[in-house]
């Protein structure tokens, strides 16, 4: 069993103080080649986080589990929140089937969700 | 602005300077010149020329005929009611509205679907609340084009006894005029016309009344002083765009059709808004892994002038507030908004240009995020 499919012990990427969007991306790297059922935790303070990472689920079949948020006494301080505590999002995702990117060509993924 | 427009304004600025207020010759022209914007206007509108009120702006007409029906409505309630997906002017008023009041039972905000229509259920819920003054609900939206279903809209405020405020500042000269609303409210820049003119038609059977003093402005809706060459230029605006708009849409539309297509083609796209039931002249999409300041400033350095709804593209570096309340993706957004076909007679070489040039653009901000493989 992957250790990763324990929900008690997920993997974290920590994008705290990313702008968008590279929550999504460094989340998307983290679970390239992953497979499937793997759970992730990401942590993100981007507000755009908030409507891009279940964007990323719908257009990749993952599966958003858990969408939270948290504020953070022992965070560093905001200097443009002048003494309010910091907050992030904490999401959980369960990673979907992904195609095998072996032998790939590096130009892009061929995937593309047209209007629903 | 159309180039008739322009040289309307031009002229107007020497016959239409003095104050139509006063008595003498060029007071008196100034007037009437105003009186004639003011029926050419209300005629395309369908309504009657003393319905019809100048205003700075598109926003500004927004937010005086809210003001006006809350006021007129106060001994109902303060509730005021709109769709997600208005523009700002009417949300910001609305959440201050709550805010100022501490009471956030006095603004809803009611859902759209993930097209940005709203959700007509949830919306006859909330106007049936008690003490609703009024709801606000936009013709079309002007970020990703989709239009709203007044007719319906209209009819279930009115079982409920609600005046419907609406938002037409990116539909007129695209669309026919809007047919079912209490309030209209519109911004010349929309068919052609110049910058800092709005339009507020009032109709006589609607409850309204501007809060504070009295004014002998515009039908006492506004205590601004109209300038008269930019209603003139306007109604110039609105008579060649009105003229044209059968042949404008059909052209705008197939456009748009070629530029949805394109997007659809790009890896990792989602093509925003409704397919069919949209504006002719805007197309919106966003693309995964793409910084959407990179993108504009890359489609720029190409040549192309597009806005984007992306938080980084913002001066608050929020998002959309369209966009999240569509549930899309909100990063690596790209809005193209096609000009009146007099204003840009070289559209079509440009658009196909443009999607030569959209796939390499991507892909060099794609990789420049080392996001080019995910």
């Amino acid at each position: 069993m992957n250790p990763s499919e324990d929900p008690a012990n997920p993997l974290e990427v920590d994008a705290r103080g990313l702008p968008c969007p590279l929550p999504v991306i460094r989340l998307a790297e983290a679970a390239r080649n992953a497979p499937a059922g793997t759970r992730f935790v990401l942590l993100a303070s981007d507000p755009a986080a908030r409507y891009d990472i279940p964007a990323w689920c719908r257009m990749r079949d993952h599966k958003l589990h858990e969408m939270a948020e948290v504020s953070d006494p022992s965070g560093p301080e905001d200097p443009a929140a002048a003494g309010a505590r910091p907050r992030y999002l904490r999401f959980v995702v369960l990673i979907g089937p992904q195609p095998s990117k072996a032998g790939g060509t590096g130009t892009g993924s061929a995937r593309s969700s047209r209007a629903r | 602005m159309l180039p008739t427009a322009r040289t309307t304004l031009m002229a107007a600025l020497d016959a239409g300077w003095a104050d139509p207020r006063r008595l003498y010759a060029e007071g008196r022209r100034a007037r009437a010149l105003l009186d004639q914007a003011r029926e050419e206007l209300a005629q395309g509108l369908g309504v009657r020329p003393a319905e019809v009120s100048f205003l700075p702006s598109g926003p500004a007409a927004l937010r005086t005929g809210l003001q006006g029906l809350l006021f007129a409505g106060r001994r109902r309630g303060a509730r005021m009611v709109a769709t997600a997906v208005e523009h700002s002017a009417i949300l910001t008023t609305g959440r201050y509205h709550a805010a100022a009041a501490q009471d956030p039972s006095l603004f809803a905000e009611v859902p759209v679907d993930p097209s940005g229509r709203v959700d007509l259920s949830a919306l006859e819920r909330a106007v049936a609340v008690p003490g609703t003054a009024l709801a606000a609900a936009q013709s079309a939206n002007g970020e990703v084009g989709t239009r709203q279903p007044l007719e319906r809209a209209h009819a279930l405020c009115r079982t409920h006894g609600i005046p419907l405020l609406v938002d037409a500042m990116a539909s007129l000269g695209r669309d026919p005029a809007p047919e079912h609303f209490d309030v209209l409210a519109g911004d010349a820049r929309s068919w052609g016309g110049p910058s800092g003119l709005g339009v507020l038609v009032v109709p006589e059977r609607t409850r309204w009344r501007r809060p504070g003093p009295d004014s002998d402005l515009e039908h006492a809706r506004t205590d601004v002083e109209p300038v008269i060459a930019l209603a003139l230029a306007a109604a110039e605006a609105w008579r060649s765009t009105e003229a044209n708009r059968p042949e404008q849409s059909i052209s705008s539309s197939a456009i748009v059709r070629r530029l949805r297509t394109a997007a659809g083609d790009l890896p990792d796209v989602d093509v925003v808004g409704d397919p069919d039931n949209r504006l002719p002249h805007v197309l919106t999409f966003s693309l995964l892994y793409v910084d959407g300041e990179a993108l504009v400033i890359e489609l720029d350095r190409r040549g192309f002038a597009v806005g984007s709804g992306s938080a980084c593209t913002s001066s608050t570096l929020e998002p959309s507030h369209v966009l999240a309340a569509m549930g899309v993706l909100t990063h690596g957004n790209v809005r193209v908004t096609l000009p009146l076909d007099p204003i840009a007679p070289t559209l079509d070489d440009d658009v196909s240009r443009f999607i030569a040039e959209l796939p390499d653009a991507v892909a060099a901000v794609r990789a420049h995020l080392g996001a080019s493989d995910l």
